[in-house]
């Protein structure tokens, strides 16, 4: 055998071996929740590093609080409230005709109005909203933890995922298990001790303090769990890979 | 055959570095667009007085700026492209650094020889005067030059890398210390927006000095590995 083609073989018998390798390390990382909706084409690399090492490092972890004096008097809403008629129509009745339907893997869908989501222990936090733009506001949300929602409609052991819709057509989103079980997930409905303001996405916004601003989706209107983000849209998460923006954004 | 320049580690990494710190800096400029204004602590927006404001139009309309117009939106594909590159640059810099440290590159190169201030005032105002050194060592690097690689390589990219990290909500989540001893998550955004123009002004000046001292040549020495015979004949 020739030297050359010794050195073939061996690089042959490495590439292979390496990318057989990699597609090991891809199957373990998938089984374990470690791999994003969006993780195909060019930055889909970068984008699975991220999502996994945050799984593997931060999943139990806590968004900072932060003390009274810190909330922000001047936050941003970032935009008006829906101007659509059937909108104007639910606020001037102080939205008790809101629904937000749950629905998907669930023993038990149905449809809570925002006077039932207040019956459920309500959960305060003082948390950090950080836009991708490079804004940013404290403020005191309240809500009930999205985990609570989810027991009462009994939502299925192998759920991998909570779709989130909201009023305005072109916002969806979805969050993980991890995301969706933690303790400072919410609907929030209260807002620095009011109500939550119209145009900072009251009747019900999602609350993901651990993930930016785009992830907290205004006047949402259904939730689904399912175990596949593959029927959703494109099948990349949520509207912001579609826009192309991240659909992970805890950075 | 000429002179041993760099070793294939160090012309590896320095390559794929240039090229991650080309991407980052194109996409964190796109990033700045989308709200090119700065501030100091933890929060800050539209609505509260900035610690200072680029004077450029923005890509969202939602900025006053005080130009007619919105720039497209670029925050998209910059954003995953700058997080990827962050990836790439951080994993080359940890093989560079424990190659650094293994082979000793770190003790040979940059920590070699007697360090002095006054030998790095005299370069420097040698530099400033436009002249150049009529002995220096070819295959060494002088102290002012061995000083800025250290800062460059110790400081401000562990600084770059730290700060970008503290933005992250997910990250402080896990670790608050890395933002709070910033002093906020604007001050982290702040203080990534100045290491990165020093980054970029270290390249300004070590691209100038190549060029200045021999192009050919001291690209020859990073891509081949290798300087022609006498340093300066290219």
């Amino acid at each position: 055998m020739s030297k050359i083609s010794r050195r073939k073989l061996i690089t042959a018998g490495a590439a292979t071996a390496g990318l057989s390798g990699l597609a090991v390390v891809a199957g373990v990382a998938s089984r374990h929740g470690l791999v994003p909706p969006d993780h195909g084409g060019l930055y889909g690399p970068g984008e699975t590093l991220t999502y996994g090492f945050h799984r593997l490092l931060t999943r139990h972890s806590m968004a900072r609080e932060f003390a009274a004096s810190e909330i922000s008097k001047t936050p941003f809403a970032n935009g008006a409230p829906p101007q659509e008629e059937a909108f104007k129509r639910l606020q001037a009745g102080g939205f008790a005709d809101w629904k937000l339907a749950v629905d998907g893997m669930v023993a038990r869908p149905g449809s809570f109005s925002v006077a039932d989501l207040k019956r459920y222990p309500a959960s305060s936090q003082i948390t950090h909203l950080a836009c991708e733009e490079g804004w940013s506001y404290i403020a005191q949300w309240t809500g009930v933890p999205l985990h609570h929602v989810l027991n009462a409609v009994g939502a299925h052991a192998n759920a991998r995922y909570v779709v989130y819709f909201s009023f305005q057509k072109d916002w969806w989103d979805s969050i993980d298990m991890a995301d969706a079980l933690h303790p400072q997930t919410l609907i929030a409905h209260g807002m620095n001790g009011s109500e939550l303001p119209a145009e900072f996405g009251g009747p019900l916004r999602l609350r993901v303090p651990r993930q930016l601003g785009y992830k907290n989706v205004k006047y949402i209107t259904r939730l689904t769990v399912t175990d596949s983000m593959k029927p959703f849209g494109k099948g990349l998460g949520s509207a912001s890979p579609e826009g192309g923006y991240a659909w992970y954004a805890g950075i | 055959m000429g002179e041993r320049r760099h070793s294939a580690l160090v012309r590896v990494t320095h390559w794929v570095t240039t090229l991650c710190f080309f991407a980052l800096l194109v996409t964190g400029i796109e990033i700045v667009i989308s709200h090119p204004r700065f501030y100091w602590g933890e929060q800050g927006n539209i609505n509260t007085t900035p610690l200072f404001k680029i004077p450029i139009p923005a890509s969202r309309e939602s900025v006053p700026t005080g130009y007619g117009y919105v720039l497209p939106d670029q925050n998209g594909w910059s954003r995953y492209l700058h997080f990827q590159s962050a990836w790439a640059l951080v994993l080359t810099g940890v093989l560079y650094f424990a190659y650094g440290v293994m082979a000793g590159h770190f003790r040979r190169n940059l920590f070699a020889g007697a360090f002095s201030w006054r030998e790095v005032t005299s370069v420097l105002r040698r530099h400033l005067c436009f002249q150049r050194a009529d002995s220096e060592e070819p295959g060494s690097y002088n102290a002012l030059q061995r000083l800025t690689y250290l800062v460059v390589i110790f400081v401000l990219f562990p600084l770059v890398i730290w700060t970008g990290l503290a933005m992250s909500p997910a990250v402080v989540s896990a670790w608050p210390v890395l933002v709070t001893t910033l002093g906020g998550q604007q001050s982290a955004r702040t203080i990534h927006f100045f290491v990165s123009i020093s980054l970029f002004m270290f390249l300004v000046v070590h691209v100038a000095m190549i060029v200045f001292l021999g192009f050919t040549n001291r690209m020859r020495g990073m891509i081949t590995g290798r300087t022609g015979t006498r340093l300066e004949d290219a």
